[in-house]
């Protein structure tokens, strides 16, 4: 399940066993997407879990793959949960159409973004892409016919789902986390794919030396320009099932530190590896959960725990557990 | 001489804020034949390299490729048109393996947005970029990951990267900088057998290196070209012994 993807004759050096999960990470992340949810206790965290995971899992596009640090997909998180609320509430489609609003929402916002941002690189790029998303930030804030404003968009309610012959509960928290969860596999196989693509290639040659990948022949702009749109996509999609699961979108959603957190929960995971941040969201979720039923400060241990993982663990936890498997 | 040249550049010249890099230097670079820019530290060698390839626009003059200005093409185009060049300062994709860095850069002339069908499908890069291997003499490093080559191996896989690109115009500049004495013997020993089939335009500050090997010679000195003609035309040049002779590595 690691990074580079790379074809050639690599992997005939590694262990048999690494190799494999490499080659069948989509099945192996899929089930364990499909497993860890009967094993929880709390449903709600699951379905924060898949969604936030989800979240890491696309932002993890642009930042692992390309190496692009961005501070602004609170934008495309919440652009997708805006997108599938307002199309469900307003216009009335089916529960799943607004699901694909949401994914073509994060889609279009990141599209904008990223034409304007992806010209900068390092901090300038995290300037411009945090500058952009506050952007979006005041404009659903202000449009309150349509957002609901500082309330939030309400009654995106769905009770119950049918899909030909079955009728789905989606009040049940179980039931409810395995469609969610249904949604995350999907996802998992098109980022794979994605990522195995020779489009892959292109971003990691981006991401290793701008120079020589435009002197090979790869539009630069162009190959940053379509990754964060596919982020967008993957990201458009977590904010559409957020919005699903807790009913509601909260502008909330779009501030900074919904952009700070995805950024914290990939690096806990481990950064430009493929299930990394979806640990790495499930690390942060259930300790938030554990710590916060004893103590009131939780975030301040789960601030030191952070932190301590980025001084002693600069991989991540997955990271850095491949890393040791590895050796 | 204009004959039959497949790059040419005429009147380019360069400043930076005040500072003028390269004046007015014009210049033709036979189709076929290994051309050889040298020239003291500083003398604007690699900002000449730098706007031939692409990397950076002249202030003035302009540079013509196959008869075509070259102006409004992105960079990103020339690997396409068939121009490939290495930089003086190395570029590899650090953390990929030796053989994914020439697979890629193969790649890139074949497929740069498709991202669903399997990277995998397309062997006919891995042999591509066997052959490239091959060519450069790094086979056996193929699943080393780039960046913990030693350095002169790392300049051998750009190489290969630039030749990925099937160019017909290669441009090096400082292929041998920082190298060893035998790494430096086996590079230039490479670059006379790549120049059987291409054009090769090389930049070089060592001025022995290159006069075995080339077919004609450019210098340059303070950004303005100071002489230009076949080795031995060069080395007979009264200018050029004097501008050379205050250097260290004249010799
Ligand atoms: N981007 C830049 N801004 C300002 N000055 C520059 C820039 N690039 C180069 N110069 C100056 O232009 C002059 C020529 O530089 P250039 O790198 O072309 O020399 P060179 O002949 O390649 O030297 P070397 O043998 O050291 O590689 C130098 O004086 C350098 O300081
Ligand atoms: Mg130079």
């Amino acid at each position: 399940m690691d990074g580079a993807g790379s074809t050639v004759a690599v992997h005939a050096a590694r262990p048999d066993l690494l190799a494999f999960a490499t080659r069948h990470r989509a099945t192996l992340a899929a089930v364990a997407v499909l497993v860890f949810p009967a094993l929880l206790p709390f449903k709600a965290v699951a379905a924060d879990v898949l969604v936030y995971g989800l979240f890491a899992l696309g932002f993890n596009l642009v930042y692992g793959y390309l190496g692009l640090l961005s501070f602004g997909h609170a934008a495309l998180f919440g652009g997708g949960a805006y997108a599938c609320g307002i199309v469900f509430t307003r216009f009335g489609v089916p529960w799943w159409a607004a699901v694909g609003a949401g994914v073509a929402g994060g889609a279009v916002i990141a599209a904008v973004i990223g034409a304007l941002a992806i010209r900068t690189r390092g901090i300038y790029f995290a300037m411009v892409t945090l500058a952009l998303a506050q952007c979006v930030y005041y404009a659903a804030y202000e449009a309150e016919g349509w957002t609901g404003g500082e309330n939030g968009l309400r009654g995106v309610d769905v009770s119950a789902i049918t899909l030909g012959p079955w009728h789905v509960d989606f009040v049940n928290p179980l039931t409810r986390v395995y469609v969610i969860a249904a949604f995350v596999v999907v996802a998992l196989f098109a980022v794979s794919r994605v990522l195995a693509s020779p489009f892959g290639a292109a971003m990691e040659a981006v991401r290793e030396n701008e120079a020589r990948a435009r002197a090979c022949g790869f539009d630069v702009r162009a190959t940053r320009w379509l990754a964060f749109v596919l982020s967008g996509a993957v990201c458009g999609l977590a904010g559409a099932l957020h919005a699903l699961t807790i009913g509601i979108v909260p502008v909330e959603t779009l501030t900074y530190t919904t952009s700070g957190l995805v950024v914290m929960m990939t690096l806990l995971g481990g950064m430009g590896t493929y299930f990394g941040p979806f640990i790495g969201a499930a690390v942060f979720l259930l300790l938030e959960n554990l710590v916060s039923l004893w103590t009131v400060h939780w975030q301040l241990v789960v601030g030191l725990a952070f932190i301590a993982c980025v001084l002693f663990f600069p991989r991540g936890v997955w990271g850095t557990l491949l890393a040791g498997l590895r050796r | 001489m204009t004959g039959d040249a497949i790059l040419r550049a005429e009147g380019i010249t360069c400043r930076f804020g005040r500072f003028t890099a390269l004046r007015d230097v014009s210049a033709s670079f036979p189709r076929g034949a290994l051309t050889a820019v040298i020239g003291p530290n500083g003398a604007g060698k690699s900002t000449f390299f730098n706007i031939l390839s692409g990397s950076i626009p002249p202030t003035e003059g302009r540079v013509v490729y196959e008869g075509r200005d070259l102006a409004r093409t992105p960079q990103h185009r020339y690997a396409r048109l068939g121009i490939a060049k290495s930089f003086q300062i190395t570029t590899v994709f650090p953390s990929l393996s030796v053989a994914e860095c020439v697979r890629v850069a193969c790649q890139a002339l074949v497929s740069r947005y498709d991202i669903w069908r399997p990277r995998a499908r397309l062997t006919a890069l891995d042999d591509e970029a066997a052959a490239l291997l091959d060519t450069v003499g790094l086979w056996d490093k193929r699943a080393r990951p780039a960046g913990l080559l030693a350095h002169g191996e790392q300049r051998a896989l750009e190489i290969a990267m630039a030749l990925a690109a099937r160019p017909r115009l290669l441009l090096l500049d400082e292929p041998t900088a920082g190298m060893s004495p035998e790494e430096t013997r086996a590079m230039m020993q490479l670059i006379l057998r790549l120049a059987r089939e291409r054009t090769v335009v090389l930049v070089e500050h060592k001025m022995k290196l290159v006069m075995g090997i080339s077919d004609r010679v450019l210098v340059l000195h303070h950004g303005e070209v100071l002489a230009e003609g076949t080795p031995a035309d060069i080395r007979g040049d009264a200018t050029v012994r004097r501008v050379y002779l205050g250097q260290r590595d004249a010799a």
